[in-house]
């Protein structure tokens, strides 16, 4: 399948996080046509503080996700420490405290999967720097669904072992530098 | 484009649960629902929906398997310390005006949020005036809240729970240690019910000055959310308390307006006069 015209985006960082999010989201116009879901690996106290910190730099809206509100394009959706982020058919989010998944709530995998069924080929997955292999079972998922995959390149990560891990898994995904992940997601909106 | 087999074969699922059980879980958030489900379709070993629907029909002793797989039991007692600092600190002040009270947890799971309420008002010398209705839809659950043990890993984080809820006294007044698990307190029991009730399909009980119903309204979609916050509103009295979970809110509901927020951070509402 080759992926459809992008209808949204799903990020998954841990370790290295901060510093990855704050190359390439900053890079995203304010009107960006898509919503970006985000779900980063955090120690689990209610007060996240990385919405606020990312905003500081981006132009884009970054904000905390809210369970049932409808999807926007032009925003960041950031997942709530100690849960995970949903996204539903009818394309609201949705937030659960259900058991962590590899050690993980949020868990990127529970995130990708949601999505890639929410949005099948239009769903374009990203995987950055992280010490564990959370996110690999959810882009081979958004990729059987039709959508497609962007990994960074593990050599140039923070934290190798996610995104090799992700790359292991779709071996056709696109293995780029954060610069380089960066301008893909604009590039390929960049005609609307 | 089509509709998925599986989507079609997950509401047909849904459907015969509910005719057949009248469990009620077509008003739930698709997304978890449906990971979920799909847990459960592995471990029953079906190879489809379809297959797990034939045996949950003509096998009543498969059915239990699958409601714990509908439900999420996460909870601790005195989860999101601070919501129950603020109960203590804020709404229990009100609360001691009234001569006799009743609260209901709704969606109780083993009952720890009840005992950490029976706690908390056992401290503030209110235990005496309350009658506390745990309810919940899942039987097993029930059953544990009515035996009141837990495993005693979970204690080291119950007892810090506790402590920074504002806590009076030390936890360990409340369970004994036995057949390795803590088993607490039977006299909390005392003044606690727990029944099935279902958000979904049952109606008001009782006329209560608090509710708490937290990290339930989460697994609804709008209209189910809509539905069990109706029946807050029409359980409580004039000016009663609604506690909902760390990230639920009234925001979307249609019955926003019937309650004033009380304490935004905890997620602590309060019934208007006149609604
Ligand atoms: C995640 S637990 C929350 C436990 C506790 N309130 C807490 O916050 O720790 C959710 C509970 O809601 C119950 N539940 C699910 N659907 C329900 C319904 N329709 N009516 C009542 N309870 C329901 C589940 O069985 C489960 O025990």
């Amino acid at each position: 399948m080759t992926p459809g015209r992008a209808e949204a985006v799903a990020v998954g960082a841990s370790a290295g996080a901060l510093e990855a999010l704050s190359a390439i989201l900053p890079g995203l116009p304010a009107d960006y046509p898509l919503p970006v879901f985000v779900v980063v690996h955090l120690p689990p106290d209610r007060e996240s503080l990385m919405a606020r910190l990312l905003q500081d730099s981006c132009r884009i809206k970054i904000r905390e996700a809210e369970d049932k509100e409808a999807i926007e394009p032009g925003t960041v959706y950031v997942a709530p420490p100690d849960y995970h982020l949903l996204i539903e058919p009818d394309r609201r989010l949705s937030l659960s405290s259900e058991e962590p998944v590899l050690f993980s709530r949020p868990s990127i995998d529970v995130m990708f999967e949601t999505a890639a069924e929410a949005y099948g080929p239009g769903l374009v997955g990203v995987v950055l720097t992280g010490a564990n292999s959370d996110g690999a079972r959810g882009l081979r998922a958004i990729r059987a669904a039709g959508g497609s995959g962007l990994v960074q390149r593990p050599d140039a990560a923070t934290a190798s072992a996610m995104p090799r891990a992700a790359l292991e898994a779709c071996p056709d995904a696109l293995a780029l530098t954060l610069q380089e992940i960066a301008e893909h997601l604009r590039g390929m909106v960049a005609s609307r | 484009m089509a509709e998925a087999v599986e989507d079609i074969e997950f509401r047909l699922l849904l459907e015969a649960v509910f005719r057949k059980y009248h469990y009620d879980f077509r008003g739930y958030s698709t997304a978890s629902l449906k990971r979920r489900l799909r847990q459960a379709r592995e471990r029953m070993n079906c190879s489809s929906f379809s297959q797990l629907q034939d045996r949950v029909l003509h096998d009543p002793s498969a059915f239990p398997e699958l409601i714990s797989f509908l439900t999420v039991q996460v909870s601790e007692l005195f989860r999101d310390p601070a919501y129950f600092r603020a109960i203590r600190e804020r709404v229990v002040p009100y609360l001691r005006t009234y001569p006799s009270l009743k609260v209901w947890v709704a969606g109780c799971s083993a009952g720890e949020e009840v005992y950490s309420l029976a706690i908390l008002f056992r401290e503030e010398g209110l235990e005496d005036r309350t009658m506390l209705y745990g309810t919940d839809i899942n039987p097993e659950a029930l059953r544990r809240a009515e035996a009141g043990v837990y495993e005693l890993d979970r204690i080291p984080s119950f007892t810090e729970n506790h402590r920074l809820s504002g806590g009076k006294s030390s936890l360990s007044d409340y369970y004994t240690a036995a057949y390795g698990g803590a088993v607490f307190d039977k006299s909390l029991r005392r003044r606690a019910v727990f029944s099935d009730h279902s958000l979904a399909a049952d109606q008001v009980f009782a006329e209560v000055q608090l509710v708490s119903c937290r990290n339930v309204l989460i697994y609804f979609d709008r209209p189910l959310q809509d539905r069990a916050i109706g029946l807050f509103k029409d359980s409580l009295s004039r000016k009663g308390f609604l506690g909902l979970g760390a990230k639920e809110s009234l925001r979307f509901s249609s019955h926003a307006d019937g309650f004033e927020t009380f304490d935004q951070a905890e997620r602590i509402y309060r019934k208007r006069g006149d609604a």
